[in-house]
């Protein structure tokens, strides 16, 4: 049951969108988001719309794929349109009514802008991998070091957290299994109970997280690791042609709903 | 005479979706009270799930399982009683220490099957007894004793509830030649004194040729073969095709007969090479 979480799962492809550098992707998911929250009108959320379907074409994403990741946030989203629907002002739908014209399209955009980020999002999850996007965010953020930002270490925690996720929910289940097989039960109870319940699994598993960290760093101790200082990179990331005419269009984009805003729509 | 029971037995992970997997298909086999059974079969041939449908810990995609004639899975219930009628000793079982003391930890089972103080204190006991936990040891926090006798706190924790059938997969894997034979004779102890039905999940072949009385191979999530373990050798062809392998004197058997040396009778355990060469010897025929 633990394993039907995903958490911004990685398909691997050879799209246009997948060639692109992690740090374009990342730079144009913020270019992506500003843009949305710029976006008053129909017509601007339509652009939105329009480029995010195109970009989904183009790295092979199914709506499928991202109406699965959707499903976690229902529940937010109901709620914001609820709240949306009941709390604008405006013409009534019936005379007497809270529920508004303007309330039904205020939460319809509401919806629409949530299913928009996760799905921008989502776009830069599903066409990187978490190594290439650890190292890309590692790149953007250098100028920091400057700063005594550890960078480079707050990145390379990153990617271990992501690496050790999906071992860690198995680890789960398996102690889970293990405990219910001596006749632990998780289900029924009263709150205080199940919250006790949860100790046979908890000590097993930071007992096992623990061991890993050790095993980790003796194991990257053994391969000469010393932190990011002059450390290189087996594939260098380089900016190429595909990139800068991605931002190029990320530009035009971002300029486009701007003016749409400037003109009211 | 209670007896475990599986019919038509299909299990399909994740069904309906991209990821479905066929784990099991349509396993009817029964084991009666008291059997030694050698549960045999590479990574990935479906043991470890059929042994988890054996107390309820997975349910069925099809068929049934039934203990002393109760499907075990009729209700909640019956789904919570099986834990402790049949007890399942996982691969690595010290990963699933926690308490304080060995003492608690042993006492987890019992104390979960709502048995009076007196009763838990008496199980733990016995079941420290069983696998040779010394009572100096029953205040000692499990985190912080050897490998082997976490191990075997681990398999006491689930003898404490006193199983009708233990299952036990890999319990020697990753111990040393010691341990392994210490576990292994505690384990057939265990079943000599209370009669307990054992189930051995193994990759050790000469593991398997030494305990079992039945062995049941699994391939693809079929039964591959199932008989004594005579049966089960005489066919090492077949293990072979499967990737599994015969006990080190059933191959070094074959390879004598390869070469003409004519060995009487089945031959898998060290005892019997030892006596077949013996005797070949005597009558001259090498």
């Amino acid at each position: 049951m633990l394993k039907d979480i995903t958490l911004g799962q990685y398909f691997p492809g050879d799209t246009v969108v997948h060639r692109l550098d992690p740090r374009t992707k990342i730079v144009l998911l913020i270019v992506y988001i500003v843009a949305l929250f710029q976006a008053v009108s129909w017509w601007s959320y339509a652009l939105v719309a329009f480029v995010t379907v195109l970009a989904m074409i183009l790295g092979h994403i199914t709506p499928k794929n991202i109406f699965k990741g959707l499903k976690p946030m229902l529940f937010i989203i109901a709620l914001t349109a609820l709240l949306n629907v009941f709390y604008t002002k405006g013409t009534p739908v019936v005379e007497g009514w809270i529920i508004t014209w303007e309330g039904i399209g205020r939460s319809a955009q509401m919806i629409l802008r949530i299913v928009l980020l996760i799905a921008g999002t989502f776009l830069l999850t599903y066409t990187t991998s978490p190594i290439a996007l650890t190292d890309g965010l590692e790149k953007l953020l250098n100028p920091l070091k400057k700063l005594k930002v550890p960078v480079h270490e707050m990145t390379l925690m990153m990617s271990m957290a992501l690496r050790f996720i999906p071992t860690l929910i198995e680890e789960t289940d398996k102690i889970m299994s293990a405990q219910k097989a001596r006749g632990a039960d998780f289900e029924t109870g009263s709150l205080m109970q199940r919250a006790k319940a949860l100790l046979p699994i908890l000590v097993p598993l930071f007992v096992s997280a623990f061991r890993r960290a050790d095993e980790l760093a003796v194991a990257m101790e053994s391969r000469c690791y010393h932190g990011g200082e002059g450390r290189t990179r087996m594939k260098q990331m380089k900016l190429q042609g595909i990139d800068y005419a991605a931002f190029a269009l990320g530009a035009l984009f971002l300029a486009a709903v701007i003016v749409l805003r400037h003109f009211g729509l | 005479m209670p007896e475990l029971r599986v019919e038509a037995l299909t299990h399909v992970y994740s069904a309906g979706t991209p990821f479905q997997k066929t784990a099991i298909e349509n396993i009817t086999l029964s084991i009666p009270q008291g059997q030694m059974v050698g549960l045999l079969g590479h990574t990935g041939s479906g043991k470890s799930t059929f042994i988890q449908h054996l107390n309820a810990l997975l349910q069925p995609t099809s068929g049934k399982v039934t203990y002393d004639g109760r499907d075990i899975n009729a209700d909640k219930y019956t789904r919570r009683d099986i834990k402790g009628q049949v007890g399942l000793v996982f691969q690595y079982p010290e990963y699933q220490l926690f308490e304080e003391t060995v003492y608690k930890d042993i006492a987890f089972g019992p104390k979960n099957q709502r048995l009076s103080e007196a009763e838990v204190d008496e199980r733990v006991r016995e079941a420290a007894d069983f696998v040779g936990v010394k009572e100096k040891y029953f205040t000692r926090s499990p985190l912080e004793i050897s490998g082997g006798q976490k191990r075997r706190v681990a398999i006491a924790g689930v003898i404490a509830m006193r199983p009708g059938v233990l299952i036990l997969d890999e319990p020697t894997a990753g111990l040393d030649p010691a341990g392994c034979r210490q576990i292994l004779d505690n384990i057939r102890n265990y079943r000599d004194k209370t009669g307990s039905t054992v189930i051995l999940v193994s990759h050790n072949m000469d593991d398997a040729a030494r305990m079992a009385e039945r062995l049941i191979v699994f391939d693809h999530g079929h039964v591959a073969m199932d008989g004594t373990p005579e049966e089960v050798f005489s066919r090492p062809e077949e293990l072979i095709a499967i990737g599994l392998n015969v006990p080190h004197a059933a191959a070094i058997a074959m390879a004598l007969r390869k070469r003409g040396v004519q060995l009487e009778g089945s031959i898998y355990t060290h005892e019997q090479l030892k006596a077949a060469v013996c005797r070949a010897k005597e009558a001259g025929v090498c």
